[in-house]
């Protein structure tokens, strides 16, 4: 491959890799809160961004709505869905092992995959068009509107959430909850609601990453949580679990990696090379990018 | 003010705290002192919310706060400086100060208070944007006590304050400790240093092992022969 086509081909894997690598963060973002205020990795979040999607469906199918409300739409009835799994599947099990509580997340999983499976079928849907798609040709370098829309909602998503966890009395409850949950209900933070509210943020993420992505290929379907929530774990554990942008750097990581592999050497290894991610990162600096590698207390 | 009766608290399988009784009244500084492992902070913990008694009543100004959810006791106007100020250190001091306020929805008086703390603590006032993480010991701990004051607490707890630091900083620590009880803030203090901490208190008692020993008057306990043999070295 002579260089001008290689510079050529890496811009525009690049390109893709950041759009898809944005979804990935969005995912991301509600593993790596919801893990820095209870400690849970959330098995059950990348299902939460299929219901999104599912959500997001309805609103335009169903309702008529045009994009933006759709998001709106889908993001609300997500982070209800999500306040709703932790009340009922998670706070009884506050005080039960670690391991319990992972259990629990694995059964809410399989409860959001298969009772969807049973309510819309296991058949792919076909998400509308809700915009035209235009592809821009730009120095022989192809962009297509979708990847413009994903791009601008994530940065508007990721940067609505920067503000929120630093500037808002929630936020700053949100932190310092996860920080040090007794001296936080010392001040008078009631635990549980910031628990609801970081869930809810969280789950509005995953379903606008749902969203999204149904926007991107057409297609959606109960069982499109799996693999990209996995992934999105690895970009989470990246970063550096529990830290935000740690989530939003791991996210931009995997996607340009994929990207890349799908690109130089083929599509098939794309998953391979995301796990073979986690691997390294275990291996080489388990605290991720962005975390600060503490020995465990004695 | 703080009326304990008859309190049993369990610390896992451990039976932590035996029956004890323990009055605060109002206007007082009332200290808990005792060795390491008596149960000092596993009472403090408890009048707190953060534990559950097992037995037994915890009044607060008449009213009955024990199994209450701590932050609804803090919100009664009773807060705690925890053991280790536990200040949240990944945040600057001005947002700790700011969390010490969560319950507070008086804008403009807590920005008063907010002077005051950095009144009474003017090293925080140059630290302000700092990490408290980057703090040395003592100044965590006025960060931790001015976190406390934001939350304008009526009966303030505090949970060995001198724990770690300079004898200068302990003494320092102190006279803040009787300024806030001057104007006007009842305070529970427990501490292992029994004599600093039997200089400023109007009451004492003395706990071992879950039990409360003694009880009297500070002056009392200070001049008692059991208590200077055990605690205060001789």
């Amino acid at each position: 491959m002579e260089t001008g086509s290689f510079l050529h081909q890496f811009i525009q894997q690049l390109i893709n890799g950041i759009s898809l690598g944005s979804i990935y963060a969005l995912i991301a973002l509600g593993y790596t809160m919801i893990y820095g205020i209870i400690k849970l990795i959330n098995f059950a979040h990348g299902d939460i961004y299929m219901l999104g999607a599912y959500f997001g469906f309805v609103a335009t199918t169903m309702f008529g709505f045009s994009f933006i409300p759709a998001l709106v739409f889908a993001m609300a009835a997500a982070a209800l869905t999500g306040i709703i799994i932790e009340r009922v599947a998670y706070r009884p099990m506050r005080k039960a092992p670690r391991i319990a509580i992972l259990i629990t997340a694995i059964g809410v999983s399989f409860f959001l995959e298969y009772g969807m499976i049973l309510i819309a079928t296991p058949q792919p849907r076909t998400f509308p068009a809700v915009f035209e798609a235009t592809v821009y040709n730009i120095a022989g370098l192809v962009i297509n509107s979708q990847q413009l829309v994903i791009l601008f909602s994530a940065l508007v998503l990721m940067t609505a959430l920067t503000y929120i966890v630093n500037k808002t009395k929630v936020g700053k409850a949100m932190r310092a909850v996860s920080f040090d949950t007794d001296a936080a209900r010392l001040m008078g933070i009631d635990i549980d609601r910031i628990i609801s509210m970081t869930f809810a943020l969280g789950s509005a993420l995953a379903a606008a990453a749902g969203v999204l992505v149904g926007v991107y290929y057409n297609s959606i379907d109960p069982l499109m949580g799996m693999l990209p929530g996995m992934k999105a774990f690895v970009a989470a554990v990246l970063g550096g679990i529990g830290i935000i942008p740690g989530a939003m750097l791991g996210g931009l990581i995997m996607g340009v990696v994929e990207a890349m592999v799908s690109g130089f050497f083929s599509s098939t290894f794309r998953d391979a090379a995301a796990f073979g991610i986690l691997i390294l990162i275990l291996l080489y600096r388990p605290a991720g990018l962005l975390g600060k590698n503490i020995r465990e207390k004695v | 003010m703080l009326k304990i009766d008859n309190m049993d608290v369990y610390y896992g399988a451990i039976h932590a705290i035996k029956g004890i009784s323990i009055q605060v009244p109002q206007g007082e500084i009332v200290t808990l002192v005792g060795s390491n492992g008596a149960g000092k902070s596993t009472t403090l913990q408890t009048i707190s919310g953060l534990l559950k008694p097992k037995n037994g009543t915890i009044l607060f100004e008449d009213q009955h706060i024990e199994g209450l959810a701590a932050h609804k006791i803090v919100s009664m106007g009773l807060c705690q400086v925890p053991e280790g100020r536990r200040v949240f250190a990944n945040m600057t001091v001005l947002e700790n100060l700011e969390l010490g306020a969560y319950l507070r929805s008086d804008k403009d008086e807590i920005a008063r208070d907010l002077e005051d703390v950095f009144k009474k603590f003017p090293r925080l006032l140059e630290r302000k944007n700092q990490l408290s993480g980057t703090l040395s010991g003592g100044e965590q701990q006025m960060l931790a006590m001015g976190r406390a004051l934001m939350s304008k607490p009526r009966l303030l707890l505090l949970d060995e304050p001198s724990m770690g630091l300079a004898p200068l900083l302990v003494k320092e620590i102190f006279n803040i400790i009787q300024e806030i009880n001057e104007s006007g803030t009842t305070v529970l203090l427990v501490e292992q240093n029994a004599n600093m901490a039997l200089s400023i208190a109007d009451k004492a008692y003395v706990l071992e092992t879950g039990r409360i020993a003694l009880a009297g008057t500070a002056k009392e306990l200070a001049s008692s022969e059991a208590v200077r043999k055990a605690y205060l070295g001789g």
